[in-house]
C-alpha cells in the first residue's frame, strides 16, 4: 500500500482549493453583476419588472442551492443538452448569488431617508438623476459591509458543487480520503482551508461595517 | 394675477379627507404663515404645492401654469417653487459647497464652474462662505438648515415653501435662520411658511393663515388675527401658544 505524507494531502488539495476559489469568483462577480440588472427591475418603476424580480428572488431562497444545483445539472441533461459539471456550478451559483445579494441591495436603497427623496425631488431632480446622484452613492456605502459579508456564503456554497462532481476542495477532500483512508487529517486539512478563504472576508466586513460608521462619507 | 393660486384644493388620505376645499392666493413677494393645530393639514398643503403630493379635487396654479401631475410639469413646477423641510434633508454624501452646486448642473445643466460661484454666493448669502467644503455632519443643525436653504434658493426660484424649518432646531439655533429667512422677505421673496414662531410671523408676515381641520379658518394680516381673533378656535390656539 502506498503512503502519502501530510505533505502529499495537502497539496492535492491546495490544488484544488484553486477551483473554489475560481468558482467563488465567477459566482460572486457574475452574481453581482446579474444582481445589479435585477435590482435596477426591483427599484424601477415598471410594475412587471419588479413583480418578476420578487418572483425569482423567492424561487432561489425558498429552495436549497442543493436542488438548484441538482436542476441545473440533470435537468437540462434531460433536454439532451450535455451540462459539463463546472458549467452547471457557475450557472446555479450565479443564479443563487444574485437572488440574495438583490434583495441586500434592495434593502440598502430602501435604507435612504425618504427626505433625500424629497428633498431631491423639489429641486427638480428626475427619478434617474435622484439615484444616480442622491440615492445610489448613499446606498452603495451601506451596502459595502453585507456584500462582503454575504461572499462568505458564497465561498461555502462552491462546496455543494462537489456532489454533481465538479472537483473543488471538498470533492478532492473525499477523493483524497478514499485513497489514504485518513478522513480525519483530510476533511480537518479541508476545514482549514475554507477557514483561511472565509476569515479574512467576514473580518474585513465586520471592520469595513466599523469604519463605515465612524466615517459617514468621504474626504 | 397672484403667483400661487390655491383653489378648492381638497386630498384625502385612504378614508380621511385632511385637505378639505382650501383657497388661498399668494402675491408675488408676499410672505404669508400658516399656523394652526398638529394635523390641520399645514405640511399636506405645502406639500401639494410643490407637487409632493397629488390633489385629489381643485387645482393649484404657479405663475400661471396648471400644476399637473407629470415629470415634465412636476420639473417646471419645482423650478419655480423650492422647499424647505423640517429634518433639512441635506445630502450627507457631498459637502455644503456639493450640495449647493448639484441641482443646478443636472437639472439646470449649468457648467460646474458657474455652479460653483452661484453656490459660493449663496452660501455668502446665508453667511456660511467659510462652510463651503464642511460636510453636514460637520454642521450645527442652524448651520445645516441655512445650507438648505441657499441649495433652494440657488435654482432661483418664484418662492419658496418652508415647513416648520426651525422646528428641530436648539432653541439657540432658531435665530440664525430666522434671520436668514428674514432678509429673503426683505429682499421680496415670496415665502409661504408653516410656523409655530408666532413673534416671527407677527414680524415678518403679510398675512397669516390659521388652519383648522383641513380648512382656511381665518385669514387676515398678523395684526388682526393675532390681535383680534374672531373664532373660538384661534382664540383657543393662540392661548395654547406660550409667547406670541
Ligand atoms: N402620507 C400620509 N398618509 C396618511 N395620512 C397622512 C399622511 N400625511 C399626513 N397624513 C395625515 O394628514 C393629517 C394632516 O397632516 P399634516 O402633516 O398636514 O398636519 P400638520 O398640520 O402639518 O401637523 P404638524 O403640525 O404636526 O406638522 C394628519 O392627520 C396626518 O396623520
Ligand atoms: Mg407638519
Amino acid at each position: 500500500m502506498m503512503t502519502f505524507t501530510l505533505w502529499d494531502i495537502l497539496r492535492n488539495l491546495l490544488l484544488a482549493a484553486r477551483w473554489t476559489v475560481v468558482l467563488s469568483l465567477v459566482s460572486f462577480v457574475g452574481g453581482g453583476l446579474l444582481g445589479m440588472a435585477l435590482l435596477y427591475l426591483r427599484i424601477g418603476k415598471a410594475r412587471a419588472g419588479r413583480i418578476f424580480v420578487q418572483g425569482y428572488v423567492e424561487l432561489f431562497q425558498g429552495t436549497p442551492l442543493l436542488m438548484q444545483l441538482f436542476l441545473a445539472f440533470f435537468g437540462l441533461g434531460l433536454f439532451g443538452i450535455d451540462v459539463p459539471a463546472w458549467l452547471a456550478a457557475g450557472l446555479a451559483l450565479i443564479l443563487w448569488t444574485a437572488a440574495f445579494l438583490v434583495e441586500i441591495w434592495r434593502g440598502c436603497v430602501e435604507s435612504v431617508a425618504c427626505g433625500q427623496w424629497e428633498a431631491s425631488a423639489s429641486l427638480g431632480m428626475g427619478y434617474v438623476q435622484q439615484m444616480r446622484y442622491v440615492i445610489l452613492p448613499q446606498a452603495v456605502r451601506v451596502a459595502v459591509p453585507p456584500t462582503v459579508g454575504f461572499s462568505v456564503q458564497v465561498v461555502k456554497g462552491t462546496a455543494l458543487t462537489s456532489i454533481i462532481g465538479f472537483v473543488e476542495l471538498s470533492k478532492a477532500g473525499t477523493v483524497v480520503t478514499n485513497a489514504t483512508f485518513e478522513p480525519f487529517t483530510v476533511y480537518g486539512l479541508v476545514a482549514l482551508i475554507y477557514f483561511a478563504l472565509c476569515w479574512p472576508l467576514s473580518k474585513s466586513s465586520q471592520i469595513l461595517e466599523r469604519k463605515l460608521n465612524v466615517a459617514h462619507r468621504d474626504h | 394675477m397672484s403667483l400661487i393660486a390655491i383653489t378648492e384644493v381638497k386630498k384625502r388620505f385612504g378614508d380621511v379627507e385632511v385637505l378639505k376645499g382650501i383657497n388661498l392666493d399668494v402675491e408675488r413677494g408676499e410672505v404669508v404663515a400658516i399656523i394652526g393645530k398638529s394635523g390641520s393639514g399645514k405640511s399636506t398643503l405645502l406639500r401639494c404645492v410643490n407637487g409632493l403630493e397629488m390633489i385629489d379635487d381643485g387645482s393649484i396654479m404657479v405663475a400661471g401654469a396648471q400644476l399637473i401631475n407629470d415629470d415634465l410639469h412636476l420639473k417646471a413646477l419645482r423650478l419655480k417653487v423650492g422647499m424647505i423641510f423640517q429634518q433639512f434633508n441635506l445630502f450627507p454624501h457631498l459637502s455644503a459647497g456639493r450640495n449647493v452646486m448639484l441641482s443646478q448642473m443636472v437639472v439646470k445643466k449649468t457648467p460646474a464652474r458657474e455652479a460653483e460661484a452661484m453656490a459660493r454666493r449663496m452660501l455668502e448669502r446665508v453667511g456660511l462662505g467659510h462652510k463651503f467644503d464642511a460636510y453636514p455632519d460637520q454642521l450645527s443643525g442652524g448651520q445645516q438648515q441655512r445650507v438648505a436653504i441657499a441649495r433652494a434658493l440657488s435654482m432661483q426660484p418664484m418662492a419658496l415653501l418652508c415647513d416648520e424649518i426651525t422646528s428641530a432646531l436648539d432653541p439657540e439655533l432658531v435665530n440664525e435662520v430666522l434671520a436668514v429667512v428674514k432678509e429673503l422677505a426683505a429682499d421680496g421673496m415670496t415665502l409661504m411658511m408653516v410656523t409655530h414662531e408666532m413673534r416671527f410671523a407677527r414680524e415678518v408676515c403679510d398675512r397669516v393663515v390659521f388652519m383648522h381641520q383641513g380648512r382656511v379658518h381665518e385669514i387676515g394680516p398678523p395684526e388682526e388675527v393675532f390681535g383680534n381673533p374672531r373664532t373660538p378656535e384661534l382664540r383657543q390656539f393662540l392661548g395654547a401658544q406660550l409667547v406670541v
